[in-house]
């Protein structure tokens, strides 16, 4: 590789491309080379049909060898498209690629202006700011970092188990760490999902256990992460391990302790079953829990609140000795060169829409609580049991709760009329009852969706369209709790009032309550509605604007199960081409501190979002961590005397830019 | 707000001229993305890519002007968005004195103008150069190298900068 | 061999820079042992023809202290550049225009208008002001003209050294000198101060927080202020990071924070603009009213930042006062 001599002169090549008409049509490109060639250390002065094409690239390498060229300059499109190109060409050559600078003047000029001349004057304008930012450049090279091959997934629904299997089964170290005390997420309380109405526990159960028991998976089940430290390739995170008071490591799942609790029977909110069922103080979630481990909740259990129970559970655990009441918390550190976000949803708190009654009357109910009461192993048995005991013979399910609401939420959570229809025909299938659904429009997108609509419609569903405006007792009938739906029927043109016994609401999805505190954990993005921002919406959906943090799943916004799986595989396959690959490139714009010059103020220290600078404790200066730094500039800008420098955008250079821009560029 | 294109000066009336620094990952995205949509608007910016707002120093703002610009257009993410995190409260903070100062030194509000401009908002790029434009048109040139020059008339004898002698290089067309 | 000849001369200044060449106390027997001053105005007598029958470049050294606001000045700092072979600008008024830069914030009409007929001790009820040329018997004497805008020395003549602060202290001026007779003198332009800021030479550096952020601030006359604990973790704004320094912190030792009149370091075009860069990024506030509330502390962000150095600030001057060139 050439590098030139300090002092030597510098020569500049310039291009400007005709893309063809893109550029030309609108700039007089003949007349900007012609200008460019008048100013100071241009040595070649070209315009060019296409710049990125094979041949004009090569035309650059040519330039270089034949008029010992040091340096480039491009005019053409944005550099976001082609910069990396013309570096390349630019090495080829024999150059150091970023001897090179590249002017934007089709996506900022040609395209978007209307009068020939003021177009010419501006690509004038704007090469000569790059003809006089261009000599400072100075020969850097990219930073290589390598990649830790263990990875780290962040939840245990469907999403996070799919990533982990994916990458446990090429043989990666993954550490899966869900919060709740067993993995299977939103997925496991489901009864069957659309469109095959497949039983979800059968689904999901076998691959649970494979997380729960695949060598190549740590699972920290009843963990959160804290801290995460570094940057892609070295994270190093901190998890908080929550006491079960139970042993992962002896217990068998056996749950004779639960059966010998002091407590004869259940009484306790169980969170499983969203509080219609109810638990021990301790129990174990669902029956097919991963890990198969009891735990004792310490604000009810007796022993963990007062000291004196008679501990019958240990009494019951035998010689296994699987309970420790003196169990702490614990803080584990890793280290990993990826993550994988599957963090889920929550459902819309439907008492945010107290027009539907949900948590006023006892027969409104939400379409979670719903799919536990149509379980098999939910808190009825799979039976429809309101709860006065009755079995509802009219139902209503009331769509977009929470959903394409300027009220609430303006998203659509692109599940609920699915799982609507589904639940029409699960709640039919078992009580026989007369069901409406009231919707806006019926969504029904995905292989196979249609023809689930068309399906379920055909068996007899009464389907509405019409947002339901009120729901309120029926004021012929108020000690049996029957309810009136209102809303307006927008086929018929008319009002209705249906008198039904169980009222559903098909609740959206929206961000998890804590998702602002996790993205800032992961150092992500949030889109405005609170969902986690993938890096393109079209060409970049699994990864995120921090290299080697990757999503997957609902955290990113909502989706069916299939999706969910489909992006997990997704976000699995790019962090594993990382780790294959074994160092990640990164452009060279880190900041750094000319020690020599800086006066220890300690203004920029607390700057930096990534705590890339720290001061150095024996010679009292500031110091940036260059693994650490990502090139924003702001302690640059900030330095009060001028004492840290940028690499790629240097003070000098951007001066030169500015005086380039406003010079006189008469021809 | 201005949203039409205004008319190209015709030869040789002045037109302001603006020198805008955008950050890299919304508004000189955004800028992209009014370009690829083929929108239409005044051509009187010139731009500068900067990797954050947090990078863009006071300094610059002010040589900008020295250096004869009529406006200074600054384009970061919205907040809460800056892919840095804050850098673009920094420049948020900035701002707030510099238009002050630059107020005190004759230099009127309307010419410095900080936009949060996100990458999809390509009509915004549009929208706010076409209105800053306008407000620019009617104030007038700011020119402070012509009004420097004419402060220094006063001086017994000018100081002429002797301009670098032109250097014999060869120049290749293609 | 004939002792080397220095000048000192002030223009627009308030004769502290000449104090400091007093300062130097005992050294200053040894400095006049040691050169031959041929003009001090405010120590000897001599008039400017005596200055103009000198052969071009027979002065060695001369400095020069205050800014060039008068056509005398402006005439006195063309004479002494031909006459000498090193012209350096001495104290911050020559530097970067000084105190009196500040004037260039208004008209010179307004100035005048202000110090003849408007100032509160001022009784002159014909509004006389005045002349710049006075017949008087046959005489024809002249004052000089004030000119619309305040200088430092280089914006006019081409300056060899700088000597900054206000005034210099005795210790850098006394090392200036040695190192000129010496003839170990830096690359031409150099300003002869350490090139870096003062907070590496301040004795309250230590006790500055890693982690400072500031929800307002306050000025020198509105709190007590610590002795020992850093200024501007005390809420004052201390020019400090953005100034070279070579004061010895005399400013922070006599507890006041640093003003700025050593100007800003080489790598730095605007010291102010820098300041007021560093000062807003560690503001504590993210939105907007809350962020002008906590800036309400500076209420004068020109005479703060650019002290002593407006007229050699990017943009030097308020940019719509008049030229005075009749446009």
């Amino acid at each position: 590789m050439y590098t030139p001599k300090k002092h030597e002169p510098v020569r500049i090549g310039f291009y400007i491309c005709h893309c063809g008409t893109n550029i030309a049509g609108m700039i007089d490109v003949k007349a900007v080379a012609k200008y460019v060639a008048t100013l100071a250390n241009v040595v070649v002065s070209r315009d060019y049909k296409y710049m990125c094409s094979d041949p004009g690239q090569e035309m650059i390498v040519q330039d270089i060898i034949e008029n010992r060229l040091n340096r480039i300059v491009v005019a053409a499109c944005s550099p976001l498209l082609h910069e990396h190109t013309f570096r390349e060409a630019t090495r080829r050559g024999g150059l150091n690629p970023f001897f090179f600078q590249m002017v934007n003047v089709r996506e900022h000029d040609s395209w978007v202006h209307t009068n020939r001349e003021e177009a010419t004057r501006k690509a004038m304008a704007l090469a000569r700011a790059a003809i006089q930012r261009v000599p400072l450049h100075k020969p850097l090279e990219v930073k290589k970092v390598s990649i830790n091959p263990n990875v780290l997934v962040v939840g245990g629904g469907i999403a996070g188990i799919h990533a982990a299997l994916v990458l446990a089964n090429a043989g990666k170290q993954v550490y899966l760490v869900e919060r709740d005390p067993t993995i299977g997420g939103h997925m496991a309380k489901f009864d069957k999902t659309f469109p095959t109405l497949d039983c979800a526990m059968c689904v999901l159960s076998p691959k649970m256990a494979a997380a729960g028991s695949h060598p190549n998976i740590t699972l920290w089940s009843y963990s959160e992460v804290v801290k995460v430290d570094g940057f892609v390739g070295n994270f190093k995170v901190t998890v908080r391990r929550k006491p079960r008071y139970v042993l992962e490591d002896l217990c068998t799942g056996c749950q004779e302790c639960v059966e010998a609790c002091i407590y004869k029977e259940p009484k306790f909110r169980d969170d499983f079953n969203l509080g219609l069922g109810k638990r021990k103080p301790i129990f174990l979630p669902f029956p097919q829990a991963i890990p198969p481990v009891t735990l004792i909740d310490p604000e009810t259990c007796i022993e963990l609140k007062t000291g004196k129970c008679k501990k019958t559970c240990v009494e019951a655990c035998g010689d296994r000795k699987a309970i420790d009441f003196k169990q702490k918390e614990e803080l584990r550190e890793i280290t990993v060169g990826t993550i994988i976000v599957a963090t889920g949803f929550q459902i819309f708190d439907a008492k945010r829409t107290p027009y539907y009654g949900y948590g006023i009357y006892p027969n409104v109910y939400n379409s979670l609580e719903v799919e536990r009461l149509v379980n098999a192993s939910g808190p009825t048995g799979g039976e429809i049991v309101l709860r006065n005991g009755q079995v509802p013979k009219k139902v209503a399910i009331i769509h977009c709760v929470g959903s394409r609401d300027e009220n609430t939420n303006r998203w659509c959570s692109r599940v609920c009329c699915l799982y609507s229809l589904k639940l029409a025909h699960l709640i039919h299938e078992h009580t026989q009852a007369e069901i409406y659904n009231f919707y806006i429009d019926i969504r029904t997108p995905g292989k196979g969706m249609e023809e689930f609509y068309c399906r379920i419609a055909e068996e007899g569903i009464n389907l509405i369209r019409g947002r339901v405006a009120d729901v309120y007792p029926d004021p012929s009938d108020g000690a049996t709790g029957r309810l009136i739906v209102q809303a307006e029927d927008t086929m018929l043109d008319c009002i209705m009032k249906v008198p039904v016994d169980m009222v559903v609401l098909a609740v959206g999805l929206e961000p998890n309550p804590d998702s602002e505190k996790i993205r800032r954990l992961f150092n992500m993005s949030c889109s405005s509605e609170g969902w986690f921002l993938e890096r393109h919406p079209k060409l970049a959906p699994v990864s995120t604007f921090t290299d080697g943090i990757f999503l997957a799943g609902c955290c990113q916004g909502p989706k069916d199960i299939p999706d969910s799986v489909a992006q997990a595989g997704a976000a699995a396959a790019e962090a594993f081409s990382l780790i294959d690959k074994g160092h990640i490139e990164q452009e060279p714009n880190t900041a750094f501190v000319v020690e020599a010059e800086c006066s220890g103020c300690k203004s920029c220290i607390p700057l930096c979002p990534y705590t890339a600078i720290s001061l150095l404790p024996d010679k009292k200066k500031a110091y940036i961590n260059e693994a650490l730094c990502k090139g924003c500039g702001t302690c640059v800008g900030s330095c009060p005397s001028g004492s840290i420098v940028q690499n790629l955008f240097e003070d000098a250079e951007i001066f030169n830019e500015i005086e380039g821009l406003l010079a006189p560029t008469s021809v | 707000m201005h949203n039409e294109t205004p008319p190209p000066a015709g030869n040789g009336s002045w037109t302001p001229r603006i020198v805008a620094f955008f950050c890299n990952w919304c508004t000189y995205t955004a800028a992209d993305l009014a370009g690829v949509s083929r929108m239409k608007y005044a051509a009187n910016t010139r731009t500068i890519r900067v990797m954050c707002s947090g990078r863009i120093d006071p300094q610059f703002i002010v040589e900008a002007f020295a250096k004869g610009a009529d406006g200074v257009l600054i384009g970061g993410c919205h907040p809460n968005d800056c892919h840095y995190a804050e850098g673009n409260y920094k420049m948020l903070r900035r701002f707030a004195l510099l238009k002050r100062l630059l107020k005190d030194l004759g230099i009127a509000e309307a010419r410095l103008r900080l936009e949060w401009i996100s990458a999809a908002e390509g009509e915004k790029v549009k929208s706010v150069i076409n209105d800053m434009v306008a407000k620019l048109t009617v104030l007038g040139p700011l020119d402070v190298p012509g009004k420097v020059a004419d402060w220094d008339r006063e001086l017994s004898q000018l100081v002429a900068a002797a301009d670098a002698a032109p250097v014999e290089h060869e120049v290749i067309h293609a | 061999m004939p002792k080397p000849k220095v000048a000192f001369y002030w223009c627009a200044s308030c004769g502290g820079c000449e104090e400091t060449v007093v300062d130097l106390a005992e050294d200053i027997l040894a400095v006049v042992e040691k050169v031959d001053i041929v003009l001090w105005p405010v120590a000897m007598d001599f008039k400017y023809q005596d200055v103009e029958a000198m052969a071009d470049q027979s002065i060695f050294a001369t400095l020069l202290n205050g800014a060039i606001r008068s056509t005398e000045q402006e005439a006195m700092a063309r004479l002494l550049r031909r006459k000498s072979r090193y012209l350096i600008a001495y104290g911050s008024c020559a530097c970067t225009g000084g105190i009196p830069g500040l004037a260039n914030q208004f008209p010179r009409e307004q100035i005048l208008q202000f110090n003849y007929e408007e100032a509160p001790t001022v009784v002159n009820e014909k509004k006389i002001r005045p002349q710049l040329v006075f017949e008087d018997q046959g005489r024809r004497p002249h004052l000089p003209e004030l000119h619309q805008v305040v200088r430092a020395l280089d914006q006019v003549v081409d300056v060899d050294y700088y000597i900054p602060g206000c005034p210099p202290t005795p210790k850098i001026t006394k090392a200036a000198v040695s190192a000129l007779l010496d003839g170990r003198l830096p690359p031409k332009g150099a300003v002869l101060a350490p090139d870096i800021a003062l907070c590496e030479e301040c004795p309250r550096r230590d006790s500055k927080p890693a982690d400072l952020s500031f929800t307002g601030f306050k000025r020198t006359h509105q709190k007590l202020l610590d002795p020992q604990l850093c200024l501007l973790a005390q809420g004052v704004v201390c020019m400090g990071p953005a100034t070279r320094q070579g004061c010895g912190a005399q400013c922070p030792s006599g507890n006041m924070p640093c003003t700025g009149c050593f100007g800003g370091t080489d790598r730095v075009k605007d010291q102010g603009a820098k300041m007021l860069s560093s000062l807003c990024a560690n503001l504590t506030a993210k939105d907007e009213n809350e962020i002008d509330q906590a800036l309400e502390g500076i209420p004068d962000p020109v005479g703060t930042f650019y002290r002593y150095g407006l007229a050699k600030s990017l943009l030097r001057r308020k940019v719509d006062l008049p030229s005075g060139n009749g446009k």
